[in-house]
């Protein structure tokens, strides 16, 4: 058994959003692409919300919206900070947002992951499933050449490889290209998807036809770690699920799954999902470190898209936007590179990373570079204030023959209490700068 | 029945209506393949019978079985049983080429009898036996065959009309052989509730000449090996059922379902995963793909209740389960209920049994 | 020795939900896979081929993309794929998918050779009958084995094979001549992983896409819902129980209390059972 004869121009690893648009750029673009996932089909293995924003992938397939498998587009955003009973939230709902091409989508990745790959395989290249890539193959001068899976045969060569492979991202690890993932700067996140009937979604959340709710929510539901829960309105089913930093479940002891119990019964939930029927309980990694935690990009015969670059926008729950725009750029580079005639080294692939920086994807990234850190020391943002938002929004709303102004009184009274005035302002200022 | 349930085009064919052809119109009576193998009918022949006189009745004919063998002697024998558990009449088919099942032979003799004395209903159990010879006498016949039926009935127009799980049994489907006869169906051992049998209750028979002749039969039959543990097989007749899934979280906690089950005196049986993983042998894997029991009690210890599993055990008298998550779809159909772990519930529930047992058996 | 081999893509039936309000079947979204059963019958098959040489010819009917399942049965190790698809086949019942296998089965064997040996697999998880086997058996006039659980032998001059057939209370040993229809028994081999260069093979391959037409079928009357004598009448949602299980008070009990009041309960319900009960601990 030895190497499979022919030479593919690219090799993919994985076929998340990320590999799928850098195997269908090239692709389109008449190199010569084999990608490898090794679930039985692609989405199989892949967890997400999940919210697929337009704009990333129409700059890939400009008319996706014909046949993908999109839910619901959103019409409406909530942001509830919750504290044990309550929730005050911020609602952003607007019939804009019902336009011709609308802007962001709720999706079942199994489905999108299987359609974006149907698309990759139109496109031209070969897509093998159920295959995992085991190792990454050096020449002697330390260049990637190809991959070695775990069938039989091969190695497969290929002049460059694309590590799409997910937050994991073992085989860069193991290659050496990249460091273990810390515990601060990953998220576990786990989902469920919760099936009721179509009427049933569209009168609960106010909604009909194509369009769709989103909630994104903090607190105390995540008990003090940093986190968040969301719910997301499918055609036929909710995907709701919460996530923290794996160091903080490591130092509080709780479980991802019982946060998700909490989060579900919380008075505000539970009624929007009561009497589905729950099926596909799944768990994920989310890179959450920011610009910080990112491993290098690019090498000798290789680059890294998606998640397992840590390209991954916490604040904005962006994600899959990131991947594939990085997964199209650094396919638009090696097609670049190819129609040159330069080979895909270590100088000339530093050209994905120029055009990375030119992109939205690192302008992002470092804008919130310092969020991680922020949030990580100043956890009375994810608990404290939850609850005395609540409780401010509760003193100010029951009417209880108790005059206005001894109200407000009593609101900045708690708020000075519970935290002080100079912490009041310094929480301000400092979160300001990790704004910016 | 269709590969692929499609219920949209099924729909539309529902509404078509022709008129039966001409030549089925002389088909009358119900008849029933009584399996017969070792000198011993198959109980599900004996549940079909009862299904089968409830459909000529309801038709104001006959109910016929088949019984095809080796030995004239015995099968004249096991005719009384046939009679006594409802037929009007037994077809005899007696000749030394039929003393073991083979589908030639036995397939050219069934579609001979049909042919000749043109049955209008034809039952058979959905055996590895009865499977293997509908399938193929419907396909020379040219009729339809609906398998695995749970539920019989005849319609207004006097069709039969039978109703079979499909999608795993997540839906039901109601299936018609309009314009074809026999109607052909099998059904699943333990889905029919065994007739009561009256003694002394006589019929006519039927002798049949098989006229065949071993040299035109090419398959041969070399050897049978009885299952060394035949009490495999009592499982899907046993009174009392124990079984165990995923929820025992290990193959030694099976012990717990072994003890409770033999201080019943049943059986035990496990759900489709504990199989998979190799921790039973797939005789005892209870559900659509394994065996549908009809217990007085079953009781199921770390089992969800899937669909597929739901199927297996729905005829039971009552169903105890037992499990950690109120919610699991089984309390959508046990009748009671411990939310416990059974681990340690199953342990006190066989020392409980066995208290009151041995202290009855002391007063008794 | 060229060998049949009929797989059926099918839905997971293990991800299949139904609308609680219009009792029909989600599809959306539910993966499909080779129908389980069908995978030992290619495995035996792609042995037997090892052993004496030969091709194994992988046959579906279905809709185009049915196509999916024969590149996964190439890239297990299938020399060949024929998918048969038409609009005439639609609707089809087992009598009328056999017809059709069994005039595609014909047309392979005149454009490639005769095959000596025709798999299917028990039955389908969706269809579920067990019955197209036989049907093409039947139609194809070959030696039929259903629910073989082994091949012990194949005599390739002779012509001759020595199957294990699993049969009620035991096994049967059975000889015949071949050409011969054998469906398989689950559990009776271990699907194989195909290489990387089969893999590669699989997903490159030109299928072989046959029509009625094609298949050398003339008479599309046989074929689809005009050659199904059977008709699905009506489609629905089992019966669920009004009342869900009643649960025994656990709370702050011992399971000693708890054995003893489910006991009760269980007496209480079924009147009965407490002497079949008896009778059955004492071994009767
Ligand atoms: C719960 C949750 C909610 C999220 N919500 C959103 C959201 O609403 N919006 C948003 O934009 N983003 C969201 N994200 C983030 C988004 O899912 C990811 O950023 C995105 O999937 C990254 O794409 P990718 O292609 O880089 O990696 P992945 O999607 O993880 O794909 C990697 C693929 O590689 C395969 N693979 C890995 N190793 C190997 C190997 N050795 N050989 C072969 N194949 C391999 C894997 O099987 C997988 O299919 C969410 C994530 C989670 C976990
Ligand atoms: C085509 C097809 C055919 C199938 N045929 C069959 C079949 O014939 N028979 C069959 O059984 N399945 C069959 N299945 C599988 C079926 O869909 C389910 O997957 C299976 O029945 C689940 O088995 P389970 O209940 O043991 O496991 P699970 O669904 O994992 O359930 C385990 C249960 O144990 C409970 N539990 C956990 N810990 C404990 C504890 N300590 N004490 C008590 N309870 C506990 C849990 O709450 C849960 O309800 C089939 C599937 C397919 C696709
Ligand atoms: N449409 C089909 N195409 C190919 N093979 C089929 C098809 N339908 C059924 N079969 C084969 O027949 C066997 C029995 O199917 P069934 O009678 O539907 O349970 C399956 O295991 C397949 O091997």
């Amino acid at each position: 058994m030895g190497t499979i004869e022919e030479r593919f121009d690219a090799i993919v690893v994985g076929a998340g959003p990320s590999g799928n648009a850098a195997a269908y750029t090239m692709a389109k673009n008449g190199l010569k692409v084999l990608q490898i996932e090794r679930g039985e089909y692609p989405g199989s293995k892949n967890v997400q919300g999940a919210i697929l924003y337009a704009d990333a992938l129409e700059r890939i397939i400009p008319d996706f919206r014909e046949d993908a498998p999109l839910e619901r587009h959103v019409v409406e955003q909530r942001i509830w900070m919750m504290d044990d009973t309550s929730h005050t939230g911020m609602h952003y709902r607007s019939d804009d947002f019902n336009e011709e091409k609308p802007n962001r989508y709720t999706i079942i990745r199994a489905q999108f992951d299987r359609w974006f790959s149907s698309k990759v395989r139109e496109a031209g290249a070969i897509v093998l499933c159920e295959t995992t890539v085991t190792e990454l193959l050096k020449d002697r001068n330390g260049k990637v050449i190809g991959v070695l899976t775990d069938r039989h045969g091969g190695p497969v060569l290929a002049d460059v490889v694309v590590l799409a492979e997910g937050v994991n991202g073992l085989i860069g690890q193991r290659a050496g290209l990249r460091e273990e993932l810390h515990p601060r700067t990953v998220a576990l996140a786990v989902k469920e998807m919760h099936f009721l009937p179509q009427e049933v979604i569209e009168q609960r959340f106010n909604i009909s036809g194509d369009s769709g709710v989103v909630i994104e929510a903090m607190g105390t539901i995540t008990k003090g770690m940093t986190g968040t829960g969301f719910l997301y309105t499918n055609r036929e089913s909710i995907s709701i699920g919460i996530g923290c930093v794996i160091e903080d479940f490591t130092r509080t002891g709780q479980t991802p799954y019982g946060l998700l119990d909490k989060f579900k019964s919380h008075p505000s939930v539970a009624p929007l999902i009561a009497g589905a029927e729950v099926k596909e309980y799944a768990a994920h990694l989310i890179p959450e470190g920011g610009y910080k935690a990112m491993p290098s990009i690019y090498g000798n015969g290789w680059v890294v898209t998606g998640d397992a670059a840590h390209l991954v926008n916490a604040v904005h729950r962006e994600g899959s936007n990131l991947a594939m725009t990085s997964g199209r750029i650094a396919g638009e580079t090696i097609t670049y590179l190819k129609r040159r005639r330069e080979p895909c080294d270590f100088d000339h692939l530093g050209e994905y990373r120029k055009r990375l920086e030119e992109s939205f994807v690192l302008k992002d990234m470092r804008k919130y570079q310092k969020i991680p850190d922020f949030l990580h020391g100043q956890r009375h943002f994810l608990d404290l204030y939850p609850r005395l938002i609540s409780k401010a929004a509760q003193t100010w709303l029951r009417v209880d023959g108790k005059a206005k102004r001894e109200k407000e009184g009593e609101i900045m009274k708690t708020l000075r209490k519970q935290r002080g005035l100079a912490g009041l302002v310094a929480d301000g200022v400092r979160f300001a700068r990790a704004w910016r | 029945m269709s590969t692929a349930p499609t219920p949209a085009p099924a729909a539309g064919r529902a509404s078509m209506k022709k008129e039966l052809p001409e030549r089925f119109k002389s088909y009358k009576h119900v008849w029933v393949f009584i399996e017969f193998e070792h000198g011993q009918i198959h109980p599900v022949s004996l549940e079909l019978l009862g299904e089968g006189r409830k459909l000529a009745d309801k038709l104001n004919c006959e109910l016929a079985g088949v019984l095809l063998g080796g030995d004239k002697a015995q099968l004249q024998e096991a005719a009384v049983s046939v009679w006594e558990h409802g037929a009007d009449l037994v077809y005899i088919c007696a000749d030394p080429i039929l003393t073991h099942y083979r589908n030639e032979p036995y397939t050219r003799v069934m579609t001979d009898l049909t042919n000749t004395y043109q049955p209008e209903i034809m039952l058979l159990g959905a055996t590895v036996m009865g499977r293997d010879l509908a399938g193929a006498v419907a396909t020379t016949l040219l009729t339809g065959l609906t398998a695995d039926c749970t539920e019989l009935a005849i319609d207004d127009e006097g069709s039969l009309a039978a109703t079979r799980p499909t999608f795993g049994g997540s839906l039901l489907c109601t299936i018609h052989t309009l314009n074809f006869r026999p109607q052909m169906a099998t059904i699943r051992p333990r889905v029919m509730a065994m007739p009561a049998r009256t003694t002394g209750r006589r019929g006519r028979t039927i002798e049949h000449k098989a006229g065949l002749n071993e040299l035109d039969i090419i398959t041969k039959v070399l050897r049978f090996l009885p299952d060394r543990d035949s009490k495999k097989a009592q499982l899907a007749y046993a009174d009392i059922v124990v079984a165990g899934g995923s929820g025992l979280r290990s193959p030694e906690n099976l012990q717990h379902v072994r003890e409770l089950a033999a201080a019943l005196g049943g059986e035990w049986g496990c759900s489709r995963p504990l199989v998979q993983k190799g921790w039973v042998e797939a005789d005892r894997q209870i559900g659509q793909t394994g065996k549908t029991i009809r217990p007085k009690l079953y009781i199921a210890a770390g089992i969800s209740g899937a669909i597929q599993h739901r199927v297996g055990v729905e005829g039971a008298d009552t169903i105890v389960a037992i499990n950690t998550d109120p919610n699991a779809p089984i309390m959508d159909f046990a009748h009671l209920a411990v939310i416990a772990d059974a681990t340690e519930f199953l342990p006190a529930l066989t020392a409980a049994f066995n208290r009151r047992l041995s202290v009855n058996r002391l007063a008794g | 020795m060229h060998i049949v081999v009929c797989i059926k893509q099918v839905p997971d039936s293990a991800q299949i939900r139904v609308h609680p309000v219009t009792n029909t079947i989600m599809r959306q979204g539910v993966p499909t896979i080779i129908n389980p059963y069908d995978l030992f019958a290619l495995e035996e098959a792609l042995r037997l081929r090892d052993t004496f040489g030969g091709e194994v010819t992988v046959l579906t009917m279905g809709p185009p993309m049915a196509e999916e399942s024969l590149r996964k049965a190439l890239g297990i190790g299938a020399d060949r794929a024929v998918l048969l698809t038409d609009r005439f086949f639609a609707g089809s019942d087992t009598l009328a998918t056999s017809f059709a296998l069994a005039q595609a089965v014909r047309k392979i064997g005149e454009t490639w050779g005769e095959p000596k040996l025709v798999f299917t697999g028990k039955q389908t998880i969706d269809g579920d009958t067990a019955q197209v086997g036989p049907g093409i058996a039947r139609r194809l006039g070959l030696q039929q084995f259903t629910y073989v659980a082994g091949i012990q032998d194949v005599n390739e001059a002779a012509g001759t094979i020595t199957v294990l057939r699993r049969a009620e209370g035991g096994v049967q040993e059975l000889s015949t001549q071949l050409p011969a229809l054998i469906t398989m028994l689950e559990g009776t081999n271990e699907i194989r992983r195909g290489s990387i260069a089969d893999v590669l093979r699989g997903a490159r391959a030109e299928l072989v896409t046959w029509n009625a037409q094609a298949a050398g079928i003339a008479d599309v009357t046989s074929c689809g819902l005009r050659g199904s004598p059977t008709v699905v009448k009506r489609v629905f949602a089992p019966k669920t129980r009004a009342a869900k299980a009643t649960q025994v008070e656990v709370k702050d009990r011992t399971p000693e209390t708890i054995a003893e009041d489910l006991i009760d309960q269980i007496y209480a319900r079924q009147p009965g059972l407490e002497d079949d009960l008896m009778r059955m601990a004492a071994g009767y």
